[in-house]
């Protein structure tokens, strides 16, 4: 039985839509992003810049400056020296549910992959929160699937008034709310908001997302914007590499974050990059053309572009990979983590999202920063 | 030398304050002491008290903390960061710092003075860090300001005294300490700035990025001490002067 797609780039009813053309721009810049045409001598004008442009940014981005990546990560250690000194701020993820109604051909969450599905209540959240603690972490990152019906901004925002018990600093990193559900959220207790666009190619973007209300791209450009609107302080944005080209991809994450620093100049702003992963029932999904070396490009690319912003590193990278990232581009870094739900405090109670390459804990990672002679911050916030 | 810098009526023999949370804590009590400082800065939002690497637990004895509001967007956060600094036993002394401006982090004055003006009154020795503005240093004074805090150059550009002009008419005009907060970057730069008669120096990036943060630490104490002795001496004065002329050019009148 044939059923016709929802329209992938029309809002549904009840989605907020806020006056804003920064989706415009960035389409338009992104189609015309033609990476083949920058040479070594404008990757080399662009690092002998005091502060670089979006032109200088999509140098840094383009196969030309593969043969540079050792200059590049030179300039960049020192930029992020610079602003973030040599700290390197910790924390750990919480998945609280992994219900989801969205067929994300790339997720183990999506509703079509035959997982243990589950939910922590209230009680639980709060063992694992009180387990995390422990560990003396003080920022969580507190994630659910993409189910309205399952774990609704409510149940999302209870967990947060626990959590922000426990830690000064607490980010979600759930569905694309409306503004005032992103008001209600950051009165309960968040101020971090991160919401990836997966990949910004809208075509693919409709490939990947067959059904479930993720297809509807406008509605999760537009979130960090929104999530600004309800008094976030802050907003993380990034594309997973390797479902689309993710220089395109890259570039219009970039240009996406430096349009909205510009509109809202105190939007801090913080970069992920998460690489494709394997998961249950599907090992083979992988990040196709995104080698390590791809990936080092586009964080130093980042950090050259924005050495103000925030960059996290992943568990889905090895551990010797993410080691050396940090203080050269990366400014935070997870440890102690599960992808399953819970999983902390109790045994998890529902499957991963994805298969994670560095299982360290918070003691081990500590001392790899400290090791590598930085300074491993807990707490770099004070919420009032 | 009888040569005190005075701050909300508390004197120090140091005119050099240590800016942290850039560096290793356990590097805190080397570079305290190499650069033989007095006073050092501690941001508030790295302090985990009871917890993990809490920057509170590697100040020595002794030292005088000047808690930074950094973090705040507006006066009223910069006013209750203060009073949390206050209330975890900082003490008085508080570094005004508001910034709504992620990207070059540029101070908002505005904000600030309504910041100092609350805070004053609330018996804070205030010491608020601003893009060296004349109205705005007339403002902070009326306030109730102990100090005020230009930034040389953008935060962590180590670019050295880009507003020197700006920086000397405040230290002409206003009768309150004028401590250059942000931008040096070497020891020249601190010892430039401070033969045109600034007070004091703060400094964080520029050791925090250093090869060596303990050795760096002493020379910008050296720096910043030949610097004072020059401007004492008077040699800040001369320097600005045109050159002399070897013979009068108006020795020709009679009358
Ligand atoms: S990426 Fe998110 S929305 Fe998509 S299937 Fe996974 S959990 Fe659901």
């Amino acid at each position: 039985m044939e059923r016709k797609k929802t329209d992938h780039m029309a809002y549904l009813p009840d989605m907020d839509v806020i006056d804003s053309d920064m989706m415009e721009q960035v389409l338009r810049q992104m189609n015309d992003y033609d990476y083949e045409q920058y040479t070594s001598a404008s990757v080399q004008a662009a690092l002998r810049k005091d502060s670089l442009s979006v032109e200088d940014f999509a140098a840094m981005l383009s196969p030309a400056a593969e043969a540079h990546l050792e200059e590049m990560a030179r300039r960049a250690r020192a930029e992020t020296a610079r602003f973030f000194g040599n700290s390197i701020t910790m924390f750990t993820p919480l998945y609280i549910a992994n219900y989801c109604e969205n067929h994300c051909v790339y997720c183990g969450f999506n509703c079509f992959n035959k997982i243990k599905r589950g939910k922590l209540t209230m009680e639980e959240i709060e063992t694992e929160l009180r387990t995390i603690a422990a560990t003396g972490l003080q920022e969580v990152l507190i994630l659910t699937g993409e189910c309205r019906g399952a774990s609704g901004p409510e149940y999302i925002g209870h967990a947060v008034r626990l959590a922000n018990q426990y830690f000064s600093t607490v980010g979600i990193e759930i569905y694309p709310l409306n503004v005032e559900e992103y008001r209600y959220i950051q009165s309960c207790g968040a101020d971090f908001v991160s919401v990836y666009q997966e990949t910004y190619d809208t075509d693919r973007y409709d490939e990947m997302h067959p059904m479930g209300t993720k297809r509807i791209y406008p509605y999760r450009f537009y979130a960090q914007e929104r999530a600004i609107l309800g008094g976030m302080r802050g907003v993380a944005f990034g594309a997973l590499l390797g479902l689309g080209n993710f220089r395109k991809d890259a570039y219009a994450a970039g240009l996406h974050a430096s349009l909205l620093q510009k509109k809202y100049p105190h939007a801090e702003i913080a970069f992920s990059f998460p690489r494709l992963r394997p998961y249950i029932n599907n090992a083979k999904n992988n990040p196709n053309d995104v080698g390590e070396r791809q990936l080092l490009q586009t964080m130093l690319a980042y950090r050259l572009f924005m050495p103000f912003a925030g960059i996290t590193i992943s568990t889905r990278e090895r551990a010797g990979f993410r080691d050396n990232v940090i203080g050269l581009a990366a400014t935070k870094i997870s440890a102690g983590v599960s992808v399953g739900v819970g999983g902390h405090g109790e045994e998890a109670k529902g499957d991963e999202q994805f298969d994670i390459s560095d299982p360290r804990s918070v003691d081990d990672v500590r001392s790899a920063i400290a090791r590598r002679g930085m300074q491993p911050v807990f707490t770099d916030y004070v919420r009032v | 030398m009888n040569d005190m810098l005075m701050i909300g009526g508390v004197s120090f023999c140091s005119r050099f304050i240590l800016g942290s949370g850039k560096f290793s804590l356990e590097d805190t009590k080397k570079v305290i002491e190499n650069a033989g400082v007095e006073m050092a800065t501690l941001a508030l939002r790295r302090a985990n008290v009871g917890g993990e690497e809490n920057i509170l637990d590697y100040m020595p004895e002794g030292i005088t903390l000047l808690p930074n509001t950094s973090g705040a967007r507006t006066a009223e956060e910069a006013v209750r960061i203060a009073r949390l600094a206050r209330s975890l036993g900082c003490g008085d002394f508080v570094k005004i710092e508001v910034i709504h401006d992620s990207k070059y982090l540029m101070p908002d004055n505005y904000e600030t003075v309504k910041a100092t003006e609350t805070l004053a009154k609330e018996g804070f020795i205030v010491m608020p860090y601003v893009y060296p503005d004349l109205v705005t240093a007339r403002a902070l004074r009326d306030a109730g300001a102990a100090a005020v805090m230009p930034l040389g150059a953008p935060i962590g550009s180590n670019k050295g005294l880009l507003t020197r002009d700006f920086v000397q008419i405040l230290i002409d005009e206003i009768d309150l300490p004028i401590i250059v907060d942000a931008g040096i970057g070497r020891p020249s730069q601190a010892c430039e700035a401070m033969e045109m008669g600034v007070d004091a120096i703060m400094a964080n990036t520029a050791i925090a990025t250093a090869g060596d943060v303990a050795l760096v630490a002493k020379a910008f104490r050296l720096a910043i001490e030949s610097g004072r002795a020059a401007y004492l001496a008077g040699l800040g004065r001369v320097l600005e002067q045109n050159a002399e002329a070897s013979s009068p050019l108006t020795g020709f009148l009679e009358e």
